[in-house]
Formats: C-alpha cells, structure tokens, sequence
C-alpha cells in the first residue's frame, strides 16, 4: 500500500482514501496505481475520499480524469466525496466539478449507488 | 501591507520533481516575511508549483543536467516569480484551451491555465540561452481575490 492512497470497502463499494498532495511525480501516480488496482480486482462502484487531500496540480487532476475515464470504460463508476474547498474550486475553475459526481459525504455517495 | 520585502531569491534546481518542494520552501519564506495569508500563499504556490514542473517536463524534458531557475522578488505591493528552463522554446500560443468540450477529459493541458487563472499577469518569452522565461506577477493588494476571480 502505498502513503498516498488506501482502500478499504463499505458493503460492495471501494472506498478509495487520498492523503497529503497529489501532485506530479508523487501523489498523482500512487493515486493512480491504488484506483487501478481496485478496477484489477473487479470493483465497480467505486468512491475516491478527497478529505485529506491538502493540494492537488495539474498532474493529480490529470490523473483524475484519466482514473475517471478508465473507470467508465470499464463498466465501473467513480464518484468523489468530502472535497476541500481548495480542491473543489480547482476542479471548479476548469468545470470538472461538473464531470465528476461529487457528495459531500460518504452516507450520500453510498446511497447514490442505490438511487 | 508589511514593509518588509525581502531582495530578490534566486535558486538554480536540478531538473527533478522533488526539487519543486525547494521552490516551495523560499515561497513560504516570501510569503512569511510579507505577511501574505495563507489563502493566497496557496493559490500563489500552486501556480509556482505548475510552472516549475513546466520547465522541469516540458522545458528541460527531465534532464537532471539542466537547469531550472526560480527567482522570487516582492516589492511594494506585487509579488514577481520567474521560471526559467534550459530547453528549446515554448510557444503558448499553441496550447488548447482544456475547458473546450473536446479536451475536457483529456489527461493534460491544464497546467497553464491554472496559473494563468490564480495570478494576475504572466508572461512567456525567450530565454537568453533559447529556454523559456515564465514570468508572472500577484498584486498582493488583492484581498479577497487570491483565486484570481474576476472582479
């Protein structure tokens, strides 16, 4: 496991835990290597728990997108919750707060599966 | 605003990601001796942060043999940051703006556009030795305004 990125599972769903920066040549790539590692293992319903992320660049958003992506062609969704405002307005200021499904917490994200 | 203004610090980094840090540190510094909020320090920093890792991937192509200079200088009410790299040019002109529709879910292409949007000028040119010059400037009177929101 790597400092970055955790999992753990709620029920059916992967919950992926993200700490400290994800930022380039880091964090952005341990993020990678933890959500692509849950879809090798056949998750599908997938949540990235942003609460400890202290910053986020270019890079870790990059790799967000392209998790994202990897997910959706896989059959699986990948959904954010807990953002910290600094991390919602980069998201937001490139409208990516829009591509993504985002909860404020983990009660709604799970029930989002549900719904 | 506090008086204090620190001459300029001028670091020369080997062409690694984890040298950003460094950048990092003498930012903190800056922002320390003039008082800038934490806020803004952020904002601030991550625009540093891209444009270092700019001229340490795009510019230098991670040649750990050259060179990226980061020079930082506040005087009155204005923060300047320089990046400079030790590769071959850089055209701005020819990045794709990532919020079109068409680049929305592309894997890059935003990092410009992030300092462009969290400072309040930036400035490519030509470097003496062929690299690119970043410069780029935060008015630290803007209270308020430390994302670069549009008043």
């Amino acid at each position: 496991m790597n400092k970055n990125a955790s999992i753990r599972k709620a029920g059916e769903i992967t919950i992926i835990e993200l700490k400290g920066k994800i930022t380039i040549g880091a964090g952005d790539l341990q993020m990678r290597e933890a959500i692509h590692a849950a879809l090798a293992e056949g998750a599908r319903k997938l949540v990235v728990d942003m609460s400890q992320v202290v910053t986020i660049d270019s890079s870790g958003v990059g790799e967000l997108v392209g998790c994202f992506t990897t997910a959706t062609h896989k059959g699986a969704k990948m959904k954010l919750m807990n953002l910290p405002a600094k991390i919602s307005d980069v998201l937001t200021v490139t409208q990516l707060i829009t591509v993504f499904d985002v909860y404020p917490n983990e009660a709604e994200a799970i029930a989002s599966f549900n719904g | 605003m506090p008086a204090a203004a620190p001459g300029p610090i001028v670091l020369w980094l080997s062409s690694r990601y984890e040298n950003i840090e460094l950048a990092q540190a003498a930012l903190a510094h800056v922002c320390r001796l003039r008082g800038i909020d934490a806020e803004m320090e952020h904002w601030i920093g991550m625009a540093m942060r891209e444009a270092v890792a700019n001229a340490v991937k795009h510019g230098n192509r991670l040649d750990p043999d050259k060179r990226v200079l980061v020079r930082l200088e506040s005087a009155g009410d204005e923060l300047t940051i320089v990046i400079g790299d030790e590769g071959g040019g850089f055209d701005p002109e020819r990045v794709s703006d990532p919020l079109a529709p068409e680049n929305q879910l592309k894997t890059s292409g935003r990092g410009i556009f992030y300092i462009r949007t969290f400072m309040d000028d930036v400035t490519f040119s030509r470097g003496e030795g062929g690299g690119t010059v970043l410069t780029m400037r935060k008015d630290l009177s803007k209270r308020g305004n430390a994302k670069g929101e549009k008043q």
